[in-house]
């Protein structure tokens, strides 16, 4: 029996593998026509035109730019709310808005997708009328929106371990909760909040419905957030919602572009997953 | 300590005023979450309830809005996760009895923990990379029920793993000594024991393991879920597409009365998936302080 279970183990690592091998082996046909060079520092992403130009750095500013714009949001709301919920509020409102975030976090996000295109953009465009029907800002902004609960939640657990004892000592010396918070628990959670950060940030990169719907289709270098940007996860969705030829280079680019993704979210996990074990404290 | 003076007192009061300030602050920012899911909700419901009819429930899609259902696309939904769902169970739990009652702590052991925490921070198209080429072309299973549901069941099996991993590591070990005092063996502690008391775990893993997968969409774009399909799906290796899917073809179209039918979509989509969470939710609630 252990055998036939550990069989099963073995999936989740064959998937990793899996990942692993077809992002390189595809990717590799990719780089056999294009150098590795041009695609990494080149600046025009236009695989479909006559004349196609592979530079991915547009792909990647608009993925910067709609997360740079996420994190405005989610990172100071999703640490406030943690700390409200762990140090502030009374236990039966924390009861009631626990499962209010959960909600939030469980809502799929071609929901949150069509809500940015929707109700955010023509909200945000009666105050700036210049703003495109795509653009980054309302599809960031909804995307910050999509990860507050999980940087508020993970920030949560990090301060909800910090020991009782400590803030007790803080309180006894007249401290006020705001003190308590953020000279005593926060540096204590450090860790366990700059963790949740990147790890909201690279969902943030890795969100492909919002930046699909609200953000559009236009590889652009600009960092104006009122533009339509393209994203590396909304490029292989439109890449591969089309009917490119199978073995073209075009196919092969969402296999490059799938492997940059892939890249800096593994980096963005790895690294949170560092510091959330070199940097904590024990008690 | 004495704050008598007249600076002290003027310091406390600052510093406690201070404190009211952020107090209100950090609720603003928590309502936050409560607000935006109040307007997306509502927003939603305003958009598409009134096209949420008994036509909208059994017709297939058309050009025109006032004629499109999500028929097919519910059923596609139904197809593939009546593949995912035991699939999902079995291999999921598994791995957890696995890793929880089997495995030393081994290097090896070590790196399917280590790779299930990875896996489950992988972007969710990336998922869609390895299905298109593993199960649509190398496996020759095309853009397939089964292609799609194989695919949906690697992206999900992380959340599963871990909830069980969880709820497994809740069964007090007393539990297990008692079961091997009175002579059972190692596998029927797991089945009679181990199982039953983290049960209720190990439902709420799979239930939001299960929501996942009906809310997904990108992976199964890559994997070739197809938009307009005018027939019901046969067997597993029918093409399909399923309600996600669905709602963002019809987002996506120009017509203005398309983003209502969209919505309608969403609203049953969302019914769906949050009755799911919640029943998830509370059996959590119910059962997390039993031991």
């Amino acid at each position: 029996m252990p055998n036939l279970l550990m069989l099963f183990g073995i999936i989740s690592i064959l998937t990793t593998a899996g990942i692993v091998a077809i992002l390189l082996a595809e990717s590799s046909g990719f780089f056999r026509e294009i150098s590795f060079i041009d695609f990494i520092t080149g600046t025009k992403w236009t695989p479909l035109f006559a004349d196609p130009q592979f530079g991915v750095l547009p792909l990647i500013m608009g993925t910067f730019l709609v997360t740079i714009i996420a994190s405005i949001i989610a990172l100071p709301i999703g640490l406030f709310s943690a700390i409200y919920l762990s140090e502030y509020a009374p236990t039966k409102l924390r009861a009631i808005l626990k499962p209010v975030l959960e909600i939030l976090a469980g809502i799929p996000t071609i929901v949150y997708g069509f809500f940015a295109l929707t109700f955010v953009t023509p909200l945000i465009k009666t105050f700036i009328p210049q703003l495109g029907q795509f653009n980054a800002l309302s599809a960031g902004i909804v995307v910050g929106i999509m990860i507050v609960p999980m940087i508020s939640s993970l920030s949560e657990d990090a301060m909800m371990a910090v020991p009782r004892s400590l803030r007790d000592a803080a309180y006894a010396l007249g401290s006020t909760k705001l003190e308590v918070a953020y000279k005593v628990v926060v540096p204590a959670a450090l860790s366990g909040i700059v963790a949740s950060f990147v790890l909201g940030l690279s969902r943030a990169v890795g969100e492909t419905m919002i930046v699909t719907l609200a953000a559009g289709a236009l590889p652009n270098m600009s960092l104006n957030p009122l533009q339509s940007v393209q994203t590396l996860t909304a490029y292989i969705v439109a890449v591969s919602g089309g009917d490119t030829q199978h073995g073209s280079v075009e196919y092969l680019t969402i296999y490059a572009v799938g492997i940059t993704l892939f890249a800096i979210t593994l980096t963005m996990n790895l690294f949170a997953r560092y510091i959330s074990r070199k940097f904590r404290e024990e008690y | 300590m004495l704050l008598n003076s007249p600076q002290d007192q003027a310091r406390v009061k600052r510093r406690r005023r201070k404190n009211q300030l952020f107090h209100f602050i950090f609720f603003v920012s928590t309502f936050f979450g409560v607000v935006a899911l109040a307007i997306l909700l509502l927003q939603i419901l305003i958009q598409g309830f009134s096209w949420l009819d008994w036509q909208f429930l059994t017709s297939f899609s058309s050009r025109k809005p006032e004629l499109s259902g999500i028929k097919v696309a519910m059923v596609g939904t139904i197809w593939m996760m009546s593949v995912t769902a035991p699939l999902t169970f079995i291999i999921g739990v598994s791995t957890a009895i696995y890793l929880e009652e089997y495995a030393r702590d081994t290097w090896f052991s070590r790196l399917i923990q280590v790779n299930i925490a990875n896996l489950a921070g992988v972007p969710s198209i990336v998922f869609g990379l390895l299905g298109l080429t593993v199960f649509v072309r190398l496996f020759g299973l095309g853009n397939s029920i089964l292609a799609g549901a194989l695919t949906m069941t690697l992206l999900v099996l992380p959340i599963i793993i871990v909830a069980s991993q969880e709820a497994i590591r809740g069964v007090p070990m007393s539990l297990r000594h008692a079961s091997f005092a009175l002579g059972a063996n190692r596998w029927q502690t797991i089945v009679r024991v181990v199982l039953p008391s983290s049960f209720p775990g190990i439902l709420t893993g799979s239930i939001l393991s299960m929501s996942r997968a009906i809310g997904e969409t990108a992976p199964l774009i890559v994997v070739g879920a197809v938009a307009y399909i005018a027939f019901l799906p046969e067997n597993l290796l029918s093409s399909f597409t399923v309600m996600p899917i669905q709602i963002y073809t019809w987002a996506g179209l120009p017509q203005k009365d398309f983003q209502n039918v969209a919505g309608a979509g969403i609203i049953l989509l969302l019914i769906m998936l949050l009755s799911m969470n919640a029943i998830a939710i509370f059996l959590r609630n119910k059962y997390q302080k039993k031991h």
